[in-house]
Formats: C-alpha cells, sequence, structure tokens
C-alpha cells in the first residue's frame, strides 16, 4: 500500500460542500461556483483513477486518527468508478440543470417562482453530490450512515422543490421512507457495534466469527437499504416522487441516489460480510429482482404518461442489478462487481438522459401524456435521437455497456445451470422493447397532414447533455476493457490489518 | 448488567412501537413523531451499549459520539419533515387528516 499523497481523497467530499455553502453566499454567481466545483469533482475523480492505477487501493485517516477510532477514507476500483460515473452523470446534469431553468425563467408568467426553484436548487445539488461522493468513499460504517442522511435530506428537498401538490406529497412520502431506512440501518449499527466493537469496514472484514449478532445487523442494514433503493415490494415512493419531481431533479433522484445506496448494500454483502451470506438469502434477492424486472416492464408498459413509464423502467432496470446476487455463488467476486458496475453505470448515463429527453419534451409541449406526443421528431430532433439511444441501452442491445452486463449475466447464469434467472433477464429485456418502442414510434412517426409546431428559441443545454449521455451509455460497451482493468487493479490488493488498540 | 438489558429491550419496544405507529397511521404529524419514537429506540439501545464493554463505572465514548450525531441528524429531519407536511397542507386545500389513496395521487398526476 502505498501512501503518496491520499488527501486528495476528501477532495471530491469538501468540495461540493463548499460550493453549497458558497452558493447561499454569492446568489448572482451560482452557476459559475456549481460548475466550476463540478469540473473540478470530475478531475479530481480523474486523478484518484490515476493514482490507483498507479499505487493501487489507498486508505486515508482523517485527522491523522488511527482506524479503530478514527474515520477512514479508501479508494478501490468499484469505488473509483462510481466516482467518474458521478462525475460524468452530474456534469451532464448541471448543464442541463442550467437550461432548463433558464428556459422556465424566461417564460414570463412565473418568473420569480422559478428564479426561487434555480436558487435552491444549486446549492441542494451540491449536498446531494458531497453525500454521494463521501458514500462512495468512506469506509466507517457510521460515517456510511451519515452519508445516508446526507443524500436522504437533500434528494427529499429537491423532489419537493417543483412545489406541485403532488410532487410535495411524493416527496413527503419520500423522506418518511428514506428515514424509516436509515433508522433501520441504524438499529442494524447498533447491534454490530454491540456484538463486534468496531465500525472501520476493514477490521469488520477481518473478524471470522459471525455470530447471530451479526446476522441480525445485516438484515437489518439490508432491509433499510433496500428501502432505500426501492426493489420491488418496498419500490411504492418511487415512481410518484421521481415522476413529478423538476426534470434535472429526476435524473440525479433516478441515476445516482438509488445507486448510492445500492453500491452500500452490495459492498457489505459481497466485501464485508461475504462469509455470513448463505445462499438462501442470495435466492431471495435474486427473486425479488426478477419480481422487480417484470412487476416494472408492465408497470411501465401501463402508463400514459412519459415520466411516469421512465420512473416504472428504473423500477425494473433495478432488478437486473439484484438478479447477480444469486450467480456469485459460482463466479468469482470480480466478475459480480464487473456485472454490477457495467449495469449501474450503463443505467445511470441512459436514465438520466432520458429523463433530460422527457423534461424538455415537457418543457416545450406543456404536458407528457404519451398518447398526444406524435410527431415530436419535427420538432425535437436531437431530443428524440437522445432518448431512443437511450432506449437501446435499456434494451441491452450491442454495443451498450447494459449489453455487456447482460452478456455477463446470461452467461453466468447458464455456466452455473441456473437457466431460470436467464429466462427472466431475456423477457426483461423484450419487455423493455416494447415500453421503450411504444415510445418511439409515437415520436417519430408523422401522421399526414401534421403541421410541425413551431417552437421558440430554446437552449442547446437542453439538447445536447442527454445525447452526449446517451452516446456515453451506448459507447461505454466499446471501452469495456477499461473498467474492467480498474476494477481488477483495485478490488484483489485488500491489505490486512489486524484489529488492536481497541477502545 | 439486568440495567443495561432493561435498557436495550426497552430501546427496541420503543423502535417497534414507533414503526408500528409509522405504518398504521396516516396523519402526517403522527408519522413524524413515530419516527422520533424510533430514534429515540435507537439511541436507548446504544447508551446502553456504552456501558457494557469496560465495566467498573468505565464508558466506552464512541456510542456516545455517535448518539450525539444521530440526534443532530434527527432535529433536522423532523424540521425537514414538518416543513414538507404544511407545506403539503397548504398547497392541496383538502384536510390530509384523511390519507389520500393511492389512486387519487395518481389521478393528480395526470391533470
Amino acid at each position: 500500500m502505498n501512501v503518496d499523497n491520499p488527501t486528495w481523497m476528501i477532495i471530491p467530499i469538501l468540495l461540493p460542500l463548499t460550493a453549497g455553502l458558497l452558493c447561499f453566499l454569492f446568489h448572482r454567481k451560482t452557476f459559475a461556483i456549481v460548475l466550476s466545483a463540478v469540473l473540478a469533482n470530475f478531475m479530481a475523480a480523474c486523478f484518484l483513477t490515476g493514482q490507483l492505477l498507479t499505487f493501487g487501493h489507498m486508505r486515508y485517516s482523517m485527522g491523522g486518527w488511527q482506524a479503530p477510532l478514527g474515520i477512514t477514507l479508501r479508494t478501490d476500483g468499484p469505488a473509483v468508478l462510481m466516482l467518474l460515473m458521478t462525475g460524468v452523470t452530474g456534469l451532464a446534469i448541471t448543464l442541463y440543470a442550467r437550461g432548463y431553468f433558464s428556459f422556465r425563467i424566461d417564460d414570463p408568467g412565473r418568473t420569480e417562482r422559478h428564479q426561487h426553484q434555480q436558487r435552491y436548487f444549486w446549492p441542494l445539488w451540491m449536498l446531494l453530490l458531497s453525500g454521494l461522493n463521501g458514500l462512495f468513499l468512506s469506509n466507517d460504517i457510521f460515517n456510511l450512515y451519515i452519508t445516508l442522511e446526507i443524500i436522504g435530506i437533500s434528494a427529499a428537498s429537491l423532489a419537493a422543490l417543483s412545489g406541485k401538490p403532488a410532487a410535495l406529497l411524493a416527496s413527503f412520502r419520500y423522506l418518511l421512507t428514506s428515514l424509516l431506512g436509515s433508522l433501520t440501518f441504524l438499529l442494524g449499527i447498533v447491534f454490530l457495534y454491540k456484538s463486534c466493537g468496531v465500525l472501520d469496514l476493514d477490521l469488520l472484514r477481518n473478524l471470522t466469527e459471525h455470530g447471530p449478532g451479526v446476522r441480525a445487523a445485516l438484515a437489518l442494514m439490508s432491509v433499510g437499504l433496500l428501502l432505500k433503493t426501492a426493489l420491488v415490494p418496498m419500490h411504492f415512493w418511487l415512481p410518484p416522487a421521481h415522476a413529478n419531481a423538476l426534470a434535472p431533479v429526476s435524473a440525479i433522484l433516478s441515476a445516482l441516489v438509488i445507486k448510492g445506496s445500492f453500491y452500500l448494500l452490495f459492498r457489505l454483502w459481497f466485501e464485508v460480510f461475504a462469509s455470513a451470506i448463505t445462499t438462501a438469502a442470495l435466492n431471495v434477492m435474486g427473486t425479488l429482482g426478477s419480481v422487480a424486472i417484470l412487476w416494472g416492464a408492465i408497470q411501465a408498459i401501463r402508463q400514459h404518461r412519459l415520466k411516469l413509464m421512465v420512473a416504472y423502467s428504473t423500477v425494473s432496470q433495478l432488478g437486473y442489478l439484484f438478479i447477480a446476487f444469486p450467480l456469485s455463488r459460482t463466479a468469482d467476486n470480480a466478475q459480480v462487481w464487473s456485472i454490477v458496475i457495467f449495469m449501474a453505470m450503463a443505467h445511470a448515463c441512459a436514465k438520466s438522459a432520458m429523463f433530460m429527453s422527457a423534461g424538455t419534451i415537457f418543457l416545450h409541449f406543456g404536458h407528457d401524456r404519451i398518447r398526444d406526443l406524435t410527431g415530436v421528431r419535427a420538432s425535437l430532433p436531437i431530443t428524440v435521437f437522445a432518448y431512443g439511444i437511450a432506449g437501446v441501452t435499456l434494451m441491452g442491445l450491442p454495443p451498450s455497456g447494459a449489453f455487456i452486463a447482460k452478456w455477463l449475466l446470461l452467461s453466468s447464469a447458464l455456466a452455473s445451470s441456473q437457466w431460470w434467472w436467464a429466462l427472466v433477464i431475456v423477457a426483461g429485456s423484450v419487455m423493455a422493447m416494447i415500453y421503450v418502442f411504444r415510445v418511439i414510434s409515437r415520436f417519430i412517426v408523422i401522421p399526414e397532414g401534421f403541421s410541425s409546431q413551431k417552437l421558440g428559441y430554446h437552449s442547446r443545454l437542453l439538447e445536447w447533455p442527454a445525447l452526449a449521455l446517451a452516446m456515453i451509455s451506448l459507447l461505454l460497451g466499446l471501452a469495456a476493457p477499461w473498467p474492467l482493468h480498474i476494477l481488477a487493479r483495485g478490488s484483489h490488493d485488500l491489505t490486512q490489518i489486524l484489529p488492536g488498540g481497541l477502545p | 448488567m439486568i440495567t443495561t438489558q432493561i435498557y436495550s429491550i426497552t430501546g427496541l419496544l420503543l423502535f417497534g412501537m414507533g414503526l408500528f405507529t409509522l405504518i398504521v397511521h396516516s396523519h402526517p404529524l403522527r408519522k413524524i413523531l413515530a419516527v422520533n419514537v424510533m430514534s429515540t429506540g435507537v439511541f436507548l439501545i446504544l447508551i446502553a451499549t456504552a456501558y457494557t464493554p469496560l465495566g467498573q463505572g468505565e464508558v466506552d465514548p464512541v456510542p456516545h459520539a455517535m448518539v450525539l450525531t444521530g440526534i443532530v441528524v434527527s432535529v433536522s429531519v423532523t424540521a425537514l419533515a414538518l416543513i414538507l407536511s404544511c407545506r403539503v397542507q397548504e398547497t392541496s386545500n383538502r384536510d390530509l387528516l384523511r390519507e389520500k389513496p393511492v389512486a387519487e395521487t395518481a389521478k393528480e398526476c395526470t391533470r
């Protein structure tokens, strides 16, 4: 382990937090502050990746306090890839939000209200980004609880931003659900502390004895995180909260917030408590994942509103992440990680592109009823193209990143003779095709005697970020060896740290 | 030893009661209070934990730090939830005492 300059690790946490605070001080220059913070955050993520490739996995003890008492941060392959995902998506969402808010503010009538929304959007978004980066980097389970709360609070406030009664109600439910999730997680931490006496993830990993206390703790923490990740029986809060929010907010919630709690869950199951996991538990997760894929897709097909449809498709796509659980029995750890990371990255880019396109369409036409959106292509060609490309990723066609993930899923399902998961994956993809094409065909077919609606001037920022993200999600499959290389570099050289010097 | 167990079991009971209220009752204020009761239960267990590892009158400081942090989080979340529920009541002019069924919320979305 090299400790060249690990202080760099706090930059992705500290920088957005500072930017968020500065936004309150300087009302006029918020966009400049946020944009520079997001750019610097992206560069810091790239730098951390470079360091990971050169030195391997690193740790940083905050304030010089060592592990049992102090809080440590660390980088490894999955963490760095999630940071990169957040960096890229965050950059595009920031640019899109700029275009979105300036379009709405230019709209006469409710200028003041829209300015008000914009003023609160930027600091909350920065707070959320800081929490997410903290979640990916932190190595202390109580600190992880704090980042979960930061994410939950800022996400619920962002969801309430649009001010519509439906959005407020959805956001209230979202807040309560996420609170319930984090309290359950906290109870799990208490159990864990009672039975192990340590909070650092590396120290917890080295404990070989898993008594009933640890199992109960793991169960409680898993339920809490599943509630936040919206796996199927617990997905009730997701569609209204995501569909009623402002477009950039929906993109953030669907692409990043869900991934945060999922990443934590996955890390707990496959890194920290890998030896305490039973086959039955893995199968339960896989079954719930399959139900999520099918149920989410059926609901998505039945929706009449574009944004609700995209929200239900998130419920469905999350299921693929959970199907990777039962396949881990035969596949090695690195393969399961690569499936999950590919799926998460591809979905983050594609889903945020989809929500952005839906938002642009909503802005220009004033509604998002799928039935009445015929011939949108004539007015917003780039947006429709971005929507289509993102749809290709959701279906999992090559060369998208989701294709790689589904391919790995299918091959490991067949190799371990658990063919029923393969059936679900294929069925889910076919249903994704139905709900994507149902909308695309409306957009593209221009009926006879159709006069395209004349649109006023709009910023390029409304269309190009969505297209860029959609292209990234599509081309991720071509760049597949590169993330795999980072994963391989980061996940194996785990250093052994002996528990000692307990308080 | 018995004392800590009494505290822990009480904490668990509080957590359970809060969870029950949160799920069963629909009034927003009741829900917010239920979440608070739940977090109090968790803190009680934590405080009880602090006494055990060392015994002999010494206490483990880590759970105390965790409880303090938890209280800060719980206060701010409660404030946010209260404001949100007030805004919900202001903007939707119907009485929130009765929970709106999900179908009605969905209808509102399509409007």
